[in-house]
């Protein structure tokens, strides 16, 4: 169990940004639910429950030693890869997508958790491969195929916006090992042609309009398109000092769509203003660059893999959370790190935290 | 030591975490540029927008697409209908516009005050629908006095038009507006208020292909509402439609053959599990479903003893009565406790232990073999063999037949029937299965339950000795301009490894059934073709004394079931007559009107001459009616 002269390392500076964040966003959500009907406990409220629960996952993971993990990372995996096929094969008679596992007492979402796998996998994977001098195409395959097979499950649900995050956190990785360019470069030509040819040959003219749609939202102005401009416009109008706690016109009025989750960053955009706004990045940024920090004064291959798996998916969910906000990236349904309403997202999110303290901790240990 | 051997690694990645540092930092600095774009350079302009936002978007809701029968005959479609909808950001009198639109259009005021209140909690912009299906008249009065009238509008919607009355009312399903609930469960994200949407039939289940996707404007207002000018717009696309297995020449016909009487029937194609007909007497008035139902007919609806609004073939779980004598014997041959000439004495009842089962028929059947036992429905023979099975074996060859869990069916709610077992027992009622609970299990009567699907799917597994079909409604789904999106294939869902003989025996007994005398299915019996089948009844209440003196609810079910032709099987149907008492009397006679009716619409087109000569002796049959076979163009042509 946890060791108490640990206790004196806990990493303080980490702890303290992501409450920071965590505060930031309840109070965010409180002004961004007060136009709804709300019934039995207040969002609020439950997002105040769901971070002390988030809390208490971090301070688990963070309490045993991380190598342990190195054992159990492929176990993990196929574990999981079997709940994804579960989801896939329950789920079938439904509509829609599907996504949860209902396991009676509660339910979880594996592609969800698959994050956080994919990270310890890829991990004991290139901690124990030899890498001078940046992979070759030949090192990739076996990493490549451990990426393809939950990320195809995870696409068949179907849940793009995770699939996506699966992706780049490990491509994110497998940058921090290393690539040469010759691999970027075959890869790159492999993968381009291939995205060409699907789209000339294997796509109706329906899906190819989705998929444009997709890329460029603001084309369609019906569903998503829609959403944009009006988080566009809230954002916008927030000007300098924005228009003050529950003064959001936009929010209040219920213009935008999925305020209080995937759209929060705007409702908060619209109230506190570009000033608000550049004090939450750099709160990210400092929590990005800190993680990266802990990655590089980590003494060992595995704690420092693990560390840079856990920043990445930090760090995408905020760019690509935001940047859907404010309109530069395709709208995907990803929520903003312990700012956006949810419970799932932030248990993941403090799971990802908790690895995090857990190396940080023992960095003078051996 | 691991962690010495990668030592140049980890110092390599190390130095990379700068570089990935700067990357960052460079993404972030993106993130605020982006921010100082819109809230400092552009914020006047934002600002503005967001203070009077009147950018509003006007959904056009989008063409439905159309329900057509195996042989492209439109079963159900649109016609434009108008309806009144109040924007209610432009009203500032809601009371006083109300009282207005009431006196103008004669509508009635505390229905529409009720739907508005009922929308309060929505976007302010968007239109509430006050009342559809309006006239001509009353858009007109509202397009003259739209100055008197701000925030009010005239919007128009398809409306379903079933293009022959009833038919097939609880298949097609209705659709009707979005309920506040529908609107805020998973799986309705892409639907908006006031849309239209499948409640039930093939319209809920299909939803998704006929809904078609909205189109919309996106306008910029002024302060009164007056549209300043139209941002962009996009047109809906029409849903797709939907052909069916569905023959409507045969499926009217079993309608009608129903009368009064309540039931259910469904007839599938023997080798590719496609349902032709699928019947559930009475029907209800799906287009009285799409508006507001008047009170009166909802009343009627729901005090009927007939159950209307019941989906009976695919909800009804009937006890399969001596239908099911055909899984019976099946397994009996399967598990060599029988065979062809295997004879028992019945001579009116049973005895086991203290109980005494009786059979039908009070004065016996004398010596019955199984030919026999199927034909004159024998029920101490099966008796007999269920005790020689037990109850688990049965339940084995029921199973096989994919009996006892929902079929596939595309509808929803489809019910699972039951087939008991030991296990099943201990597990409902945690008591031990009795030896004389078998019994009537051998005959369909005690805990088993099936669907009118599931004997019709039974029946067709008999004809085409063995394989178990998915029952489906879906045949194609084509888009707008008829193109082929969508083709459904034949799906097996299990196979029952009997051997042919077991099959050929029983289905010999069902032949005898219709066909020789003594049989319970004369009344099957139709010109030209040889039909072969099984009568069933099946216990409403045990134990009664009188039979005319029953009432309605207590009668007991009569059952169907058949296949034809008997030598190469193309067409099988279960009938279910609630409280029609005797398979063979009620029944069998609608059954053999579906099989007439099918066999009708598949003879060549009359030709100029007279009958055809060549017709052949049957030599099998000895009172059977006379077999006209068709003219067998590539073979027999070639002799001549």
């Amino acid at each position: 169990m946890i060791d108490r002269r640990l206790l004196t390392n806990i990493d303080w500076i980490l702890a303290g940004l992501v409450v920071t964040v965590c505060l930031l966003g309840i109070l965010n959500i409180y002004s961004a639910t007060t136009p709804y009907k709300i019934v039995g406990i207040a969002y609020y409220l439950k997002q105040f429950y769901w971070m002390l629960a988030g809390m208490l996952v971090a301070l688990i993971v963070s309490s045993f030693d991380y190598h342990v993990l190195e054992d159990f990372s492929y176990w993990f995996y196929g574990f999981l890869l079997i709940l994804l096929l579960a989801v896939l094969v329950m789920g079938r008679r439904s509509m829609g997508a599907t996504r949860w596992l209902h396991l009676g007492l509660f339910n979880v979402q594996p592609s969800e958790l698959m994050k956080i796998v994919i990270i310890m996998t890829f991990a004991r994977f290139f901690n124990n491969f030899h890498s001078v001098g940046g992979l070759t195409v030949k090192d990739v395959m076996i990493p490549l195929g451990l990426l393809v097979i939950p990320t195809a499950l995870i696409m068949k649900q179907p849940d793009l916006g995770t699939a996506i995050l699966v992706i780049l956190i490990a491509l994110s990785m497998a940058y921090y090992v290393g690539l040469r360019w010759t691999t970027i470069v075959t890869f790159a030509c492999i993968t381009l042609p291939m995205v060409w040819i699907g789209w000339a040959k294997f796509l109706r003219p329906y899906q190819k309009n989705r998929i444009l749609d997709f890329l460029n939202p603001e084309r369609s102005r019906l569903g998503s398109g829609y959403h944009i401009i009006q988080s566009k416009i809230a954002v916008g109008s927030g000007g300098i000092a924005g228009k003050g706690f529950v003064h959001g016109t936009q929010s209040q009025l219920r213009f935008l769509p999925e305020q209080h989750t995937d759209f929060a960053f705007s409702v908060f955009a619209e109230e506190w203003g570009f000033i608000g706004c550049l004090a939450l990045i750099i709160i990210y940024l400092s929590l990005v660059l800190w993680g990266l920090n802990i990655a590089r004064r980590c003494n060992d291959r595995f704690g420092g893999l693990l560390a840079v798996g856990v920043t990445a998916m930090l760090f995408w969910h905020i760019v690509i959370n935001i940047g859907m906000v404010i309109g530069i990236f395709p709208v995907v349904g990803v929520p903003l790190p312990f700012f956006s309403y949810g419970g799932t997202s932030m248990i993941t999110s403090m799971l990802g935290i908790g690895l995090l303290q857990n190396i940080s901790m023992r960095r003078f240990m051996f | 030591m691991k962690e010495r051997r990668f030592v140049r690694e980890v110092m390599e990645s190390k130095s990379r975490v700068l570089m990935i540092s700067f990357i960052v930092g460079a993404v972030f600095f993106l993130l605020i540029l982006r921010l100082w774009h819109l809230q400092i350079l552009n914020q006047k302009d934002y600002r503005s927008m967001s203070e009077n936002n009147r950018l509003r978007f006007l959904p056009v809701a989008a063409s439905r697409g159309s329900i057509l029968d195996r042989n492209g005959n439109m079963l159900v479609n649109n016609r434009p209908s108008f309806s009144l909808a109040v924007i209610p950001q432009e009203v500032k009198d809601e009371g006083a516009l109300l009282t207005q639109l009431s006196s103008l259009l004669m509508l009635d005021r505390t229905e529409m005050s009720e739907r508005w209140e009922k929308s309060k909690g929505r976007a302010k912009y968007y239109p509430i629908v006050l009342a559809s299906n309006i006239t001509r008249d009353q858009v007109e009065i509202i397009e003259e006095n739209r100055l008197m009238l701000p925030g009010v509008e005239v919007e128009i919607k398809p409306v379903r038009e079933y293009s022959s009355g009833v038919l097939a009312a609880h298949l097609l399903g209705y659709i009707a507006e979005i309920s506040e609930n529908e609107l805020n469960s998973k799986g309705f994200e892409e639907y908006n208020p006031g849309d239209y949407i499948g409640k039930t039939g093939i319209e809920k289940a299909l939803d998704n292909e006929l809904h078609g996707s909205d189109g919309g404007r996106q306008l910029e207002v002024d302060a009164r509402g007056r549209v300043l000018r139209t941002i962009s717009e996009s047109y809906p696309t029409v849903g797709n439609s939907v052909v069916l297995t569905i023959d409507a020449a045969l499926q009217k016909q079993a309608e009608r053959s129903f009368g009064e009487q309540a039931g259910a029937a469904v007839a599938m194609d023997v080798n590719s599990g496609e349902i032709l007909a699928f019947v559930s007497n009475p029907a209800y008035d799906p287009s009285l479903f799409s508006g507001k139902l008047p009170a009166d007919k909802w009343k009627e609806y729901l005090e009927d003893k007939r159950h209307p609004l019941e989906n009976k073939a695919l909800t009804g779980q009937y006890p399969p009565g001596s239908t099911y004598k055909i899984i019976t014997a099946l397994a009996g041959l399967h598990e060599h406790k029988i065979d062809e000439s295997t004879t028992i004495t019945c001579n009116g009842s049973y005895d086991l232990g203290t109980s005494t089962f009786k059979c039908w028929n009070k004065r016996g059947h004398g010596t019955t073999n199984l030919k026999k036992s199927l034909r004159e429905s024998c029920d101490v023979y099966y008796y007999q063999l269920g005790e020689k099975l037990g109850v688990d074996k049965i339940a084995s060859a029921a199973k096989a037949f994919m009996l006892g869990a929902p079929m596939g069916v595309e509808l929803q709610n489809e019910k699972a029937g039951l087939i008991p077992t030991a296990e099943w027992k201990q597990k409902r009622y945690g008591k031990r299965w009795y030896h004389g609970e078998t019994l009537p299990v051998a005959i369909g009567q005690g805990y088993v339950l099936m669907t009118p699907i599931q004997m019709a799917s039974m029946i067709a597994t008999v004809a085409n000795e063995g394989t178990v079909f998915r029952p489906h409604l879906v045949k194609r789904v084509v888009d707008a301009d008829g193109k082929l999106l969508k083709e459904i294939k034949p799906e097996i869902i299990g196979t029952v490894g009997f051997s042919k003989e077991s099959f050929r025996l029983v289905k010999q007994g069902l032949f005898a059934v219709v066909n020789e005398a003594g049989g319970t299915g004369g009344m099957a019996r139709i010109y030209d073709v040889k039909v072969a089948g099984k009568t069933g009844t099946s216990q409403v209440v045990k134990m009664r004394d009188s039979k005319r003196s029953t009432p309605y609810q207590f009668r007991d079910h009569a059952l169907f079931v058949a296949f034809a032709p008997y030598d190469k099987p193309e067409i099988a149907v279960a009938v279910v007559i609630e409280h029609g008492e005797h398979g063979g009397a009620a029944a069998a006679p609608i059954a053999a009107r579906i099989l007439s009716t099918y066999f009708e619409g598949k003879k060549p087109v009359r030709k100029e001459s007279p009958a055809p000569s060549a017709e052949e002796e049957d030599e099998s049959g000895d009172e059977l009616p006379r077999v006209v076979k068709e003219p067998n163009i590539s073979g027999n042509a070639a002799n001549d």
